[in-house]
């Protein structure tokens, strides 16, 4: 077995790996039947993001930001975040993440391990589950971007997936919750009436340290019979 | 008893913040001119800081200060130090930056000069054992709590004689035994002796132990990611080098601790001592590999064990020795709880245990759930299955025989237990899992895929007791159950407050939890860890209810006349037995409370109560009626809990791979307070076990 193969886990994620350098690529993978943590290892082996580099932030504007190199120009750009044009100065290796948690304050999304292992800060990138950790902010331009923060009706009522979540009591610590509530509706939008084998792969790259996946599982099925 | 809250389902009060992202940890608060503390943490795994030159770092612009271990308060060895000048494992913190951001902190981190001398290491227990083998400090290689910090080697005789196959057996740091291991084995039909080995790993929470702290008024403000609220206190406020009243905590949510959080630990203070320093809020952000470093680890065993069994499979005779890995400071006591474990599961005719802690520079270790009975459990339990093999018995059946039941000793002490279903747990669970129908195919094979058929049992203890219930009805006649045991994730700090309401008749939706936050008025509770929450908390909220309804009597008395006998609590009322329409609402009562001062409202409290509990409820004092006490309740006995799995597995005897394709679980787990999340619990803890099946390493 290459060390390809060994990384990809898949044959068939092989061949992805080049097209994961554009957001269009990046789409293509994520509809395709590959699980998502496949997904995400051909990404990093692509080198399409850098985490480390976002872990680590200077405060906006910031004197020694400019006097220091990193390829350090924020660039103001348009993002599309929950239905809304946010504008928002961005750093070239700056993920996701780092823009929608530290700078555009939606907390809700959390970072677990940064490495695009853990799933915590999954988000949505026109529909479809993104670690958002291992996602540069600027390939993600012009794109819809949902969080967390964004699934609730204008009236504070709870996406089905999140009531399921709660009456099948899928949350313990909850850290891992808002990634798994992501994961979850981003697969009832691809495929409204999933097997529990399609639920399984589905939430496949979210990690519950609880080992709550049982009841995950279970809010997804009882989502899709409410969707 | 019927009961109306205890057994049913409920919502938890946190999850909806929880599945909208609302719930706020410790990273997600932000304060005014907030600082970004990063570590500059040990490359070696062990080594000697000999000059700190940080004149360039702090001539950067936006370097707020620099924190060296020499500035914070110092604790004797082997206790876990908050910076350290002789860091014991690579990743051990011995200094802190503060800065404006975290890219100058980490910045400054690099143009510090540090002079670091490397000294001699050990990763291994038994290297530190050899005679003249590296020891993990310079004062010492053995050392846990209540066992003097001190050297110890073995003899090389000790090692020769083991041979490559089996543990060294030297002179052990403790023992216990009781009855004749002797005369134990020679009645023995079957011997089995083996050498085992399970890992140590890290507790992996996925909430990294991020922290942020300020300074008020003299107090410091502390957001931490604890499994326990006031528990932690008194050591927090040691590490922050402050009284416990000074120091308020925040700890709302845990992103899981798994043991790791349960008690104070030192880093959360790095915060406090910066802030401190800079007159500024100062945010500590840990990464995951910081935390798989700092954070903590499950303590590997290297064992023997000898266990005699007779023709029917009752144990007679069953000797243990562990070697515990204990990482470089404390630890905790695994190695201890391997020899309980053994005793109560087994219940040997006769028994010895013996252990040995020894440091090693290895991320430090602490407990992680189940902390030494699990290790015991997949240690042992394929030993069994071995012993069944040998004497041609079923596998349930030889657990069955050596189980205990409410007579069941654990110990040295052979102290007795409160109650013991592990048979119980057998039988239910082989009839749900169709233990008899499946066991055959133990073993068959298709292709490259082995069938695998087995059980396994696990105990653990509660039984902590002694804490202080505080409950508080207001005026508008809600129930406010304020509880300072942590919401670790488990939600038993919900399930336990409706211990409270059930013995006040309270409807639930009119009863708010008051937790994770210290300006809430929380009281001296146990932390959340152990196994106990449910069992001590239940106890801790009965009896802060019960006092409450006392008061609630005896106000009724005085403004309604008779006697306490007299009334009923019904609908939260307080009604007549003999004329329903005399009666008085719970708010009234509270109402009534807070003008009868005293105790009523919480002018007054116990003696004998803690006095964290005291200051909460001076906190709360006149804002309704107080009920609080210390539990005196009796209990007799460990409490202990036990858990039996059946599983089908699947190996592909070509990669190794296993699947779990279908497995039971039952628990000895005594009242269910909230069934819904107990499977959830139950099904959490089978996911941990797979672990601890997938990482033992025989020694064959």
């Amino acid at each position: 077995m290459s060390q390809g193969d060994r990384a990809c886990g898949e044959q068939r994620c092989e061949s992805h790996v080049s097209d994961a350098a554009t957001p269009e690529g990046i789409e293509a993978i994520a509809r395709s039947p590959t699980s998502r943590r496949t997904f995400i290892k051909g990404v990093i082996a692509s080198g399409t993001a850098v985490s480390s580099a976002g872990y680590l932030f200077r405060s906006s504007g910031s004197r020694a930001a400019q006097a220091q190199g990193l390829g350090a120009v924020e660039r103001l750009m348009t993002l599309n975040v929950n239905g809304r044009d946010r504008r928002v100065d961005v750093l070239p290796p700056e993920t996701l993440a780092h823009t929608i948690r530290y700078k555009l304050g939606l907390i809700g999304t959390k970072l677990g391990c940064d490495h695009g292992e853990c799933g915590a800060c999954t988000v949505l990138v026109n529909d479809v589950a993104v670690y958002s950790c291992t996602t540069l902010t600027h390939r993600v331009r012009g794109r819809q971007i949902t969080t967390i923060e964004g699934l609730e009706g204008a009236n504070g009522e709870l996406h089905k997936v999140q009531q399921a979540f709660v009456e099948e009591l899928g949350p313990q610590c909850g850290f891992c919750t808002p990634g798994q509530v992501m994961s979850a509706v981003a697969l009832l939008k691809a495929n409204p009436k999933p097997t529990l084998d399609e639920a399984r792969l589905a939430m496949s790259g979210n990690l519950c340290r609880c080992g709550a996946y049982d009841h995950y599982v279970k809010g997804v099925m009882r989502a899709a019979q409410e969707v | 008893m019927a009961y109306r809250l205890i057994g049913t389902n409920f919502t938890p009060p946190d999850a909806v913040a929880k599945v909208t992202g609302r719930a706020k940890y410790a990273e997600d608060f932000r304060a005014e001119g907030m600082l970004f503390c990063k570590l500059l943490t040990s490359p070696m795994p062990h080594a000697q800081v000999n000059k700190i030159d940080a004149s360039e770092a702090l001539k950067m612009e936006g370097v707020a200060a620099i924190l060296t271990a020499d500035e914070v308060p110092q604790f004797p060895p082997p206790q876990d130090p908050i910076l350290s000048n002789e860091p014991l494992f690579v990743g051990a913190p011995t200094l802190a930056v503060a800065a404006v951001d975290e890219l100058t902190a980490a910045d400054a981190i690099e143009r510090i000069k540090i002079d670091m001398e490397p000294l001699p290491f050990t990763v291994d227990p038994l290297d530190s054992l050899y005679p003249a083998g590296p020891d993990a400090r310079t004062n010492g290689n053995v050392a846990n709590v209540k066992l003097n910090l001190q050297t110890v080697k073995w003899d090389a005789g000790d090692f020769a004689k083991a041979g490559d196959t089996q543990l060294p057996l030297g002179k052990p740091a403790e023992s216990w035994e009781y009855g004749d291991l002797e005369a134990g084995f020679r009645d023995a039909k079957v011997v089995i002796e083996e050498s085992f080995v399970t890992a140590g790993y890290s507790h992996h929470s996925m909430e990294p132990r991020t922290a942020m702290a300020y300074w008020q008024n003299g107090k410091c403000f502390l957001h931490g990611s604890s499994q326990s609220q006031t528990f932690v206190i008194p050591q927090l406020a040691r590490y922050i080098g402050i009284e416990p009243k000074d120091l308020i905590l925040i700890a709302e949510f845990c992103g899981g601790g798994f043991g790791s959080k349960g008690t104070a630990y030192p880093i959360m203070s790095i915060p406090a001592h910066l802030s401190k320093k800079t007159g500024r809020p100062v945010m500590m952000r840990i990464t995951q590999s910081e935390e798989y470093a700092l954070g903590s680890a499950r303590p590997g065993f290297q064992g023997y064990v000898k266990m005699g069994f007779r023709a029917d499979g009752r144990m007679t005779a069953c000797d243990i020795y562990v070697v515990h890995e204990n990482g470089p400071n404390l630890g905790f006591w695994d190695f201890r709880n391997a020899g309980e474990a053994m005793s109560i599961v087994y219940q040997p005719l006769a028994m010895r245990w013996r252990g040995i802690s020894v440091l090693t520079n290895t991320p430090p270790r602490g407990p992680q759930r189940g902390p030494g009975q699990n290790q015991t459990a997949a240690a042992i339990e394929p030993l069994i299955d071995k012993a069944a093999r040998e004497l041609g018995l079923d596998r349930v059946a030889i657990r069955h025989i050596n189980a205990p039941d409410a007579h069941g000793k654990i110990g040295e002490e052979r102290d007795p237990v409160t109650s013991a279903y592990l048979r119980e747990a057998l039988d239910k669970g082989a009839q749900l899992f169709a233990w008899d129908a499946r066991k055959g195919r133990s073993g068959q094979r298709k292709g490259s895929k082995l069938t695998g058929i087995g059980v396994g049992q696990a105990f653990h203890t509660a039984g902590a007791a002694g804490f202080d219930g505080l409950v508080r009805i207001t005026p508008d006649g809600e129930l406010h159950v304020h509880t300072g045991m942590g919401n670790l994730g488990t939600y038993s700090y919900a399930a336990t407050a409706r211990i409270a309401a059930e013995t006040l008749g309270y409807d639930w939706k009119n009863v708010v939890v008051e937790q994770g936050d210290t300006r809430r008025g929380l009281p001296w509770n146990l932390g959340q860890f152990g196994s106990n929450s449910s069992f001590t908390m239940a106890r801790t909220n009965y009896v802060g209810a019960m006092d409450a309804k006392a008061k609630l009597l005896e106000i009724a008395v005085r403004e309604l006349g008779g006697k306490a006998e007299d009334y009923d609590l019904a609908d939260e009322k307080i009604v007549s037995k003999m004329d329903k329409a005399k009666s008085m609402t719970f708010g009234q009562a509270a109402q009534r409370a807070i003008q009868l001062g005293a105790a009523f409202s919480g002018a007054e409290v116990p003696e004998n109560l803690n006095p964290i509990t005291k200051s909460a409820v001076a906190m709360l004092a006149g804002s309704g009626l107080i009920g609080v006490a210390k539990d005196t309740l009796p209990k007799k006995g460990v409490v202990p809990s036990f858990a039996v799995t059946f599983a089908e597995i699947e190996l592909d005897a070509e990669t190794g791979e296993v699947a779990v394709v279908d497995t039971v679980g039952v628990t000895d787990c005594g009242t269910v307070i909230h069934p819904q999340n107990l499977a959830g619990q139950v099904k959490g803890g089978n996911t941990d076990g797979n672990r601890h099946g997938a990482v033992r390493a025989p020694c064959l």
